[in-house]
């Protein structure tokens, strides 16, 4: 049970606090696929990087199986819009940057086992430069992997890649999440990711101008049933899903 | 389309073409590069032997390397190379030290580069002969002296391309060691450090480049050995053979370094590489 409780983050810049969150409450289950969507602005990627221990939360805590979280820890792994591989490091080192305190014939063990899981065998020696924009980002998946985190961090880590290999990702990416009992959290701005992928949509709402307002996070329980009836037109007039992606539902 | 069928299977062609293939593959980078300097040595020789330009000011390329072959031959060209060398090779070693320590300086920490950069680059506007006076005045007229000026031409570039190569190591890349709780040598060791060797390498050619330049100021002013002493005595004593000849020397002697220098980075740019590699390949087809 991942537990996110009373967590604000105020960015203080020159001149005016910014704050991306208010106390902002809300608990996910294990093994739960979650969509985090809302308009841009609204401090999703804020929310992950607390929980991925990159930002430090203003208020509040977060717990991962009642036990507090301060920094990033190898439970919780993080997968970025851009793949981030070091461009001096062939696709078996990248993946070796998160597990370099194991020894050498664990590393190769877990390394090519990650690859296998994410259907990159016979990758290894590949640098980045020669990978596709799909192929980078299953790498950077598998670097999140290899560490076997119960928690999945993703943010928008399919909104860079052509219709085609984003849609056999969220295949992948669904398989994984199942065969490894994962709990994944991933913000998203196309509503067939959302839908087709989460158990659950949350809407994230903007702290208000007072501030006394808080972050609000509503609730779709039942994305594939429930969306076309009662919250599909919040959706809309929220304008938080790319045009494009609404017609095509 | 019957024809080439025909000599397509001609053992011959087969011959040539995998001929042509390996001269391809292995030699014509190389060979390319060779083309310029022949054309240039056909129109000096062309020039020189027809006397359009007088001889006295224009040897033929047969005079000049008899010219070289001479001193090569009672020995002196070797310690006249030598010693220009070793001016070459202390001015870029302490030059180059005293930019990387301060580059790294600079480029990580904002505070050292507010105190020192704007002085820095204050002193790089400084044309390079106003140290001349200065630098003898402080180290004498010897070895020091010249040793100090090739340094200062060394510096600055080596300076300049390894702060701006700290300075634009990716943020994102830090997070990537944070997030998956690589130590502080951890993160040297594979972030830091390998993201900023192909600036510092390029820095340390520009300044091996200006390090050449500034040696031949530096022998030019006064020296009584070195390449750059040849230079002044062939002009004194009426040779332009000679002075051609150092000048091909310098030409030889610089690009070997910078081969050098080239050659022992190029395992830490195999990932650069293999870009190179890959378009050349993409131009080639
Ligand atoms: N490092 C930062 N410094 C200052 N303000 C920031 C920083 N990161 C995010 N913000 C601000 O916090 C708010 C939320 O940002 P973010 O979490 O990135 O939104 P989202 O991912 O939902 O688009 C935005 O107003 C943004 O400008
Ligand atoms: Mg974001």
């Amino acid at each position: 049970m991942l537990e996110i409780s009373n967590i604000s983050k105020i960015f203080k810049n020159n001149e005016k606090d910014v704050a991306a969150l208010q106390k902002t409450n809300l608990l996910i289950n294990d093994h739960e696929i979650i969509s985090l969507v809302g308009q841009s602005g609204c401090g999703k990627s804020t929310l992950l990087r607390i929980i991925g221990g990159l930002e430090k939360a203003s208020t509040g805590f977060i717990k991962l199986n009642n036990k507090i979280i301060k920094k990033p820890s190898s439970n919780i792994g993080m997968v970025f819009q851009d793949p981030r591989l070091m461009p001096w490091l062939n696709v078996y080192d990248n993946i070796k940057l998160s597990i370099l305190n194991e020894n050498k014939k664990q590393q190769k063990v877990k390394i090519s086992k990650t690859l296998q899981k994410v259907g990159l065998e016979n990758c290894e020696k590949l640098w980045p430069r020669e990978l596709s924009g799909g192929m980078a980002q299953r790498v950077a998946i598998a670097r999140a992997l290899v560490r076997e985190p119960k928690v999945l961090l993703l943010d928008e880590p399919f909104s860079a890649l052509d219709s085609f290999t984003k849609t056999n990702l969220h295949q992948h990416v669904k398989e994984l999440w199942a065969s490894l009992k994962l709990t994944i959290i991933m913000v998203t701005h196309d509503i067939n990711e959302a839908t087709s992928m989460s158990d659950r949509i949350l809407i994230v709402q903007k702290p208000g101008e007072k501030e006394d307002k808080n972050t609000q996070i509503i609730n779709i329980n039942n994305p594939r049933s429930d969306l076309k009836n009662v919250k599909y037109n919040e959706l809309i007039k929220n304008s938080i899903f790319k045009e494009s992606s609404i017609k095509t539902l | 389309m019957n024809i080439f069928f025909k000599i397509n299977n001609n053992k011959l062609y087969k011959l040539l073409k995998s001929l042509y293939n390996l001269f391809k593959a292995k030699f014509s980078q190389p060979l390319i590069g060779i083309i310029l300097p022949v054309i240039i040595l056909l129109i000096w020789y062309f020039l020189a032997v027809t006397e359009t330009i007088r001889n006295s000011l224009l040897p033929t390329p047969n005079e000049v390397l008899k010219e070289i072959l001479i001193l090569a031959h009672d020995g002196t060209l070797f310690s006249h190379i030598q010693i220009t060398l070793t001016r070459v090779f202390y001015g870029f070693i302490g030059g180059g030290i005293a930019a990387t320590i301060l580059g790294i300086l600079t480029g990580v920490s904002p505070f050292i580069r507010k105190l020192f950069d704007p002085t820095i680059q204050a002193l790089k506007a400084v044309p390079s002969l106003a140290w001349v006076p200065l630098f003898i005045l402080w180290f004498g007229i010897f070895e020091n002296s010249k040793v100090a000026l090739i340094s200062v031409g060394v510096f600055f570039p080596v300076y300049l391309n390894l702060m701006m190569g700290i300075r634009q190591i990716d943020k994102r890349m830090i997070e990537v060691a944070n997030i998956n709780n690589l130590n502080l040598f951890q993160t040297i060791r594979w972030i830091l450090l390998p993201g900023i060797i192909p600036e510092w390498i390029t820095g340390l050619r520009s300044g091996l480049a200006l390090g050449w330049m500034f040696v031949i100021a530096a022998e030019l002013m006064g020296a009584s050995e070195g390449l750059g002493y040849l230079m002044i005595d062939g002009q004194m004593t009426g040779r332009p053979a000679l002075i051609i000849g150092a000048l091909i020397l310098f030409a030889i002697i610089g690009k070997l370094t910078d081969e050098l220098i080239y050659l022992s980075a190029k395992p830490f740019l195999k990932w650069k590489e293999s870009l190179d590699t890959m378009q050349g390949g993409a131009n080639n087809a």
